[in-house]
């Protein structure tokens, strides 16, 4: 969380809605370690990082899907065993499951 | 806090002071938006830190009470992980996931002896985000200049500065002996042993260290207390100067952190985390 506190303050004090995708389980090999955590906001505008560059692309999306109201806060997974995600390609063939939500609290 | 705060600023602001703050958040059970807005559900938060009450709610009274104890047993050890309860807090049911984002102070490092040894050791110290204080009784060699990298460089007895110091000391910090001198190191190990500090290791050949021994069991150590030190310090990989005695300690206090024996991975097999 330490590295998007500056993004984050920086977009809420301009009235920009920010989502925020955390990890909170991994197995087998994860590239980042549980509470590592990227920020997103309206216009897509990214900060932070949930593994090495691999999924990163694909929880964009989810953070959009989100501040639009076509989804709500939940567990996200990806891992070589989803196939989707297997698209996305976690280079470590681990599983790593994320928190996304809207920081409204 | 400054500001008439949410629990993001209040938790950003702890970050950034570097104090210890835990955030719990339901990321799992009845969803958001759910009959009621009072019982537990997705999203929920309760911020936890030492001795502060807590903000925010998880939805249950005794749910809070509960994640708050168990939040900050893991900010003591330093973990962030996915914790299941039932709806009032109940253990070993699954009702509710909650993760518990732990934001820990830096673990701490206490070097007893001014060596060459101690440049090496607290540099690497550093690099794996210690907070580090070197300390020596002989103020020509316990100096700033000669410590620069160091926290803190204190020129006191290992007793007095582990009687100000020692109830700060956790199972995520070290305390390493390197004066090779018994009239430090034996007041430096009898001072860590009641602390709950994690790593004591203490430097010197094993000659150095059955003497040592005796001179501990004379001031009053038991022989269970003696296993606690690693002595010879640091991990069997054949180091010799400085810097590379210091990868063999600080690898030997992450094996004891994760509870590994330190054989090669190449020589085991299954996950390596």
């Amino acid at each position: 969380m330490d590295e998007i506190l500056d993004d984050i303050d920086r977009w809420r004090a301009v009235g920009q809605r920010v989502a925020v995708a955390r990890v909170v389980d991994i197995e087998g090999s994860g590239p980042r370690d549980p509470g590592a955590a990227m920020a997103v906001n309206e216009e897509g505008e990214v900060a932070g990082s949930v593994s090495g560059g691999c999924v990163e692309g694909a929880v964009v999306g989810e953070a959009l899907e989100l501040l639009g109201g076509r989804r709500g806060p939940g567990i996200t997974t990806f891992g070589y065993s989803d196939d989707e995600a297997f698209a996305v390609g976690l280079t470590c063939g681990g599983t790593i499951h994320l928190f996304v939500e809207e920081l409204d609290w | 806090m400054s500001e008439a705060a949410g629990i993001y600023e209040a938790f950003r602001d702890a970050i950034r002071a570097e104090e210890p703050v835990a955030l719990a958040t339901i990321i799992d059970g009845p969803q958001a938006g759910a009959v009621s807005d009072v019982r537990p559900q997705a999203g929920a938060k309760l911020l936890v830190q030492p001795d502060a009450p807590t903000m925010g709610t998880l939805g249950d009274s005794d749910l809070d009470r509960v994640v708050e104890r168990d939040a900050l047993g893991m900010l003591d050890a330093g973990i962030s992980e996915v914790r299941h309860y039932g709806q009032h807090g109940e253990a070993r049911q699954m009702d509710l996931s909650v993760f518990v984002e732990c934001h820990a102070r830096r673990p701490h490092m206490v070097i007893f002896g001014a060596v060459d040894f101690t440049r090496a050791l607290a540099s690497q110290a550093k690099l794996l985000g210690y907070r580090v204080t070197v300390c020596d009784a002989r103020e020509v060699f316990a100096t700033r200049r000669r410590f620069p990298m160091a926290d803190e460089v204190v020129v006191d007895w290992p007793n007095r500065l582990l009687d100000r110091i020692g109830d700060e000391l956790g199972p995520r910090d070290a305390v390493c002996v390197l004066t090779h001198d018994h009239k430090f190191d034996v007041p430096a190990i009898v001072g860590a042993l009641p602390t709950r500090v994690g790593y004591l290791g203490a430097m010197g050949s094993r000659t150095t260290h059955e003497k040592r021994s005796e001179r501990l069991r004379e001031a009053g150590v038991t022989d269970e207390q003696l296993e606690r030190v690693m002595a010879p310090i640091g991990l069997d990989i054949g180091g010799r100067t400085p810097e590379e005695t210091a990868v063999s300690i600080v690898a030997e206090i992450i094996a004891a952190h994760t509870g590994r024996q330190a054989p090669r991975l190449k020589d085991g097999q299954g996950r390596i985390h």
